[in-house]
């Protein structure tokens, strides 16, 4: 796979000291997109100048320690709640910027109707979605996006859609919903590229999700519910090599869970 | 301010709530508890009640209790309302509530049980409002009124308690206290202003960030914020007791009892008192925290109790551990939405004194 290499200029947007981030490293695995996502979205609060009117919501799951990340309010969910905790809170207090960051079990499985009523009732809020295809955090069981056939510790000898359903497609279903205002697709997993110099590796999706995210926030500003579905490896319980992991993020997950913008009712990528 | 009205007691907790001004209501629908939303929702933006900002009608009872949760973050009087099994549902929500110490009211007209059971009152969900009801070592603070009257009072003092504490706090109700229509004297409410600075989630301006969570993976970490709030239950337990104690001076026979039933047994009581008889009645107020050294007292001088709810015996344990082996309790419950009549709670203090004098 050849894609273009970012500009030094794109690349240095993202060193440095963020004001949204404490001082504490991460407990996320090496390799782990969380990490990703967590300076993407920390850059998008202080690229926006909200910081201080930003708070989110930790759900359970591997997002579940985020609270020691971000350099800002925090309120702890249940598990699949943070949807309906951010639309009480931001209810109360309109002028706060709200998110949540949770994973395709949390959002998916056990809190499908929470996600699915924000998006109904157009809450203003946004929500990020960490889709590994699997449940982490609890040691990789099957969840809602598993691919047909993938091996995890409930489905040992692969998923069978017959028994189980077929994966869920969240930027699609979240689409469909008239309330929904932004929905977009992208990859957290650095892609394999050749190069003059021999192989390396591009930042294209992530600069792509970078400014995803970005929108979703301008989205939420504008009133709107946004949600940005991260396609992301868990290469621990997937049971691959980390750069095995994110070449199956690009190489098969994209294929079941394209990417792109599924809907942008405000022409916020156009502006 | 007073003002005389008729009115079902869910209507009346519902303007006590709005005079203690009332920030934000998250509804579903279940009977016999749907009138406190429908007079909510009646009101939602009027002149008079400009502190209730929100009304939503969530998709679920979890979704709405979480609503609750998220609103209670953000410093405001937040309340829901539901009948048993939807509180069977709440009870997620409310342990992490207690463990991330939010103000909130949650309001319970119990109803018949268990499962679906019927519409009919019941007081059969007093364990699970007393003892937890949800995972971990917490306590709701249960506050159970008797009369319309009180529906409309207690809003007010349950919001007190909720934000003295930081803790979630349950009105128990029945489907009689909820329907229950009854001439009452509208409270003079004088909301009170809380402190909400050091803890609620407003955005980090200014200040240190706030977080509001009940996770702490260290163990050492986790024992002191569970110590922690052991500490506030048992402070609690000795500031926040309320009961009536009606004629029990001296009292040999004491009859314990709350919400509706406590009404019914003081009619007999009096009769009784009436007749020459040295008995008392005993309603706890507050169900938890639950007013034991007070039960204890009483065993200086009461020789038996008898205790009555509508349930299959529930409160007795409470009043068990209160007496100590002091005294002979006996109970007597209905259930599946019947009442027990005066005569047949007078039968069994009759019984009573019969087994006593044999003992």
């Amino acid at each position: 796979m050849t894609t273009q290499e970012p500009s030094l200029e794109q690349y240095r947007v993202k060193l440095g000291k963020l004001e949204a981030l404490t001082e504490k490293p991460t407990h996320y695995c090496q390799g782990c997109e969380h990490g990703e996502l967590t300076r993407l979205i920390a850059s998008a609060i202080e690229n926006l100048g909200i910081r201080e009117r930003t708070v989110m919501m930790d759900s359970v799951g591997c997002s579940a320690l985020a609270f020691d990340y971000f350099n800002i309010d925090h309120v702890q969910s249940p598990h699949g709640r943070a949807p309906a905790i951010a639309t009480g809170l931001k209810r109360v207090r309109p002028n706060l910027v709200v998110y949540t960051v949770q994973g395709d079990g949390d959002a998916m499985a056990i809190g499908m109707l929470e996600i699915m009523y924000a998006a109904i009732r157009g809450e203003p809020i946004s929500v990020f979605l960490v889709n590994n295809a699997i449940f982490g955090m609890t040691g990789g069981q099957m969840a809602p996006t598993t691919l047909e056939g993938q091996i995890t510790t409930t489905t040992p000898y692969g998923r069978d859609i017959h028994f189980t359903g077929a994966p869920i497609d969240a930027s699609r279903l979240i689409s469909t919903i008239d309330g929904s205002a932004y929905v977009r697709r992208v990859s957290l997993a650095v892609s394999e590229i050749e190069t003059a110099r021999g192989r390396s590796y591009s930042i294209k999706n992530i600069l792509e999700a970078k400014q995803a995210v970005e929108n979703a926030f301008k989205v939420q500003m504008m009133g709107g519910f946004s949600f940005v579905e991260c396609l992301s490896s868990c290469w621990v319980n997937w049971k691959l090599p980390i750069m095995e992991a994110k070449r199956f993020v690009n190489e098969r997950l994209i294929k079941q869970y394209p990417l792109g913008t599924y809907k942008d009712k405000f022409g916020i990528e156009k502006k | 301010m007073t003002e005389r009205v008729y009115m079902k007691g869910n209507e009346a907790l519902a303007y006590g709530a709005l005079k203690a001004k009332l920030n934000a209501y998250f509804a579903y629908p279940i009977t016999p508890s749907s009138e406190i939303p429908e007079t909510l929702a009646k009101e939602f933006g009027s002149e008079e009640y400009r502190d209730l900002k929100v009304f939503l009608q969530a998709a679920s009872e979890l979704e709405a209790i979480n609503m609750v949760l998220g609103a209670a973050a953000g410093g405001v009087r937040a309340m829901t309302a539901t009948s048993s099994p939807g509180f069977s549902l709440k009870q997620e929500a409310l342990s992490y509530a207690a463990g991330m110490e939010l103000p909130l009211v949650v309001v319970n007209i119990n109803r018949g049980g268990p499962g679906l059971g019927n519409i009919a009152p019941e007081q059969g969900d007093y364990f699970q409002m007393t003892k937890g009801g949800g995972h971990g070592s917490y306590h709701l603070i249960v506050l159970a009124p008797n009369s319309v009257q009180e529906m409309a009072s207690f809003p007010k003092i349950a919001f007190d308690l909720a934000f003295k504490y930081r803790n979630p706090v349950c009105i128990a109700g029945d489907a009689f206290t909820g329907q229950l229509k009854e001439d009452i004297v509208f409270p003079s409410i004088e909301a009170t202003e809380y402190d909400i600075s050091s803890w609620a989630v407003t955005g980090a301006k200014d200040r240190e960030r706030h977080v509001i969570n009940s996770i702490n993976l260290d163990p050492e970490v986790h024992s002191k914020h569970v110590t922690h709030l052991d500490e506030k239950y048992r402070t609690i337990q000795q500031n926040e007791v309320r009961y009536e104690s009606h004629l029990t001076d001296e009292a040999e026979t004491v009859v314990a009892a709350f919400g509706i039933a406590s009404r019914i047994c003081k009619s007999v009581v009096n009769k009784l008192r009436q007749g020459g008889s040295k008995i008392g009645l005993f309603r706890p107020i507050t169900l938890w925290p639950f007013p034991y050294d007070e039960v204890r007292k009483l065993t200086e001088h009461a020789k038996q109790f008898l205790v009555v709810e509508l349930n299959t015996g529930q409160m007795v344990e409470d009043v068990r551990l209160g007496v100590e082996g002091r005294a002979v309790v006996k109970f007597f419950g209905k259930v599946g939405g019947l009442l027990p009549t005066e005569r047949e709670i007078e039968n069994r203090l009759e019984s009573l004194a019969g087994k006593a004098i044999a003992a």
